[in-house]
């Protein structure tokens, strides 16, 4: 991989960050580029100040910029992260910053996944709400306090950016694994009395390529922005499959 | 199949744990008072719970570690799923095989 270097104009007080950028698609290599440093600024910053002074055909996503919309996910010197939220100071390496794009998805351009698969396993997971009552019934009048309520809100703040997807060992060796944000997902919706379709949820969640090839080594967990434990939402689905199998479901 | 298995394994590993312990406990027991295989073999053959306990432990370990190679062969050297079945069958089997000649010959009423 020959790396190219691309320098920037200006420089404030001197100092600047070297930031490689992966540029192509499965193919491609590290392009070097070097932008001020300044105090206060975030990964997607970088990206973008690029993208407008050096590189006008950079490729990536973003929408929102204050970690809500969950597009501007990348890989960070290793880690996947929501770049509108990784403060440079925070997350650079001596002055460096490697950005690639997210693991486990296929490449397109630069920094952009396909994440179509990604959201097929969502629907695989069983991830589609079906609702039980009609627009001329009442509200469903829902226990915020009941279990599976609590259950359900602990799992419910994703915003499907794929940082958990990206961070998960299983998914890069089994590519029909669905990973933790579908099954986070089918979780959820298991425990969502609304839900008609409760029992094909839990039933495709069970499945192969479900919850039962998760390792619980939490590196879900560990990454997701949110602070959200797919993890543990995965754990409960082995509860239940362990109550299907007793009950001889399966 | 993946459920079937998953759970195949989680509960091998429940009758293991404590299967595990009580082997630890009873290597000590078997090696007190003198090593020499006539020895030890004095003390375990012709013994029905020696060979119950050792019987359960080797099929629980056998299918333990099927299931383990398996998803082993199937994760990290990405095998085709027939091959990794078939490949965790046949360890599994090994296993029994081996495990049970061993219970025979140490437990059993004669050798
Ligand atoms: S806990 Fe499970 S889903 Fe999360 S990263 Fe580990 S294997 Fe993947
Ligand atoms: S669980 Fe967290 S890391 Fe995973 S998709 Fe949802 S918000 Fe992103
Ligand atoms: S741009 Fe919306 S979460 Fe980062």
């Amino acid at each position: 991989m020959n790396e190219v270097e691309r320098t920037v104009p200006a420089t404030e007080e001197g100092r600047s960050l070297t930031v490689r950028i992966w540029r192509g698609a499965q193919d491609g290599e590290f392009v070097s580029y070097a932008v001020p440093w300044r105090a206060n600024q975030t990964v997607l910053d970088v990206v973008t100040e690029i993208q407008r002074r050096i590189e006008p055909a950079l490729a990536y996503r973003f929408s929102c910029r204050v970690g809500v919309c969950g597009s501007c996910a990348m890989t960070v010197n290793g880690k996947p992260r929501w770049t509108c939220r990784s403060h440079v100071g925070h997350v650079h390496e001596d002055g460096v910053l490697t950005l690639e794009p997210l693991r486990n998805l296929p490449r397109i351009k630069d920094l952009v996944v396909d994440m179509s698969g990604f959201f097929d396993k969502w629907q695989q997971a069983g991830g589609r709400f079906s609702g039980t009552a009609t627009r001329h019934d009442p509200p469903a009048a829902v226990d915020p306090y009941s279990r599976k309520r609590r259950l359900a809100d602990a799992a419910i703040e994703c915003i499907n950016c794929g940082v958990c997807h990206a961070a998960c060992d299983v998914v890069a060796w089994k590519p029909d694994y669905l990973g933790p944000a579908a099954l986070n997902r089918a979780w959820t919706l298991v425990n969502d009395e609304r839900h008609a379709g409760a029992r094909d949820t839990l039933k495709r969640a069970l499945a192969d390529g479900g919850c039962c090839a998760c390792h619980t080594q939490g590196g879900c967990m560990a990454h997701c922005p949110l602070g959200l434990s797919p993890t543990g939402s995965i754990a409960g689905l082995k509860r239940l499959a362990l109550l299907e199998f007793f009950k001889g479901g399966r | 199949m993946d459920l079937r298995l998953f759970m195949l394994q989680r509960l091998t590993a429940a009758v293991l744990g404590p299967l595990v312990l009580v082997h630890l406990g009873l290597i000590l027991h078997a090696v007190r008072g003198g090593l020499t295989a006539q020895e030890i073999l004095a003390r375990t053959q012709d013994n029905a719970w020696w060979m119950a306990f050792y019987g359960l432990f080797v099929v629980a370990a056998a299918v333990h570690a099927g299931i383990g190679v398996r998803n082993v062969l199937l994760e990290w050297l990405r095998l085709p799923r027939r091959l990794g079945d078939a490949l965790g069958l046949l360890f599994g089997a090994a296993l029994l095989v081996l495990g049970v000649r061993a219970v025979v010959a140490v437990g059993g009423a004669w050798a």
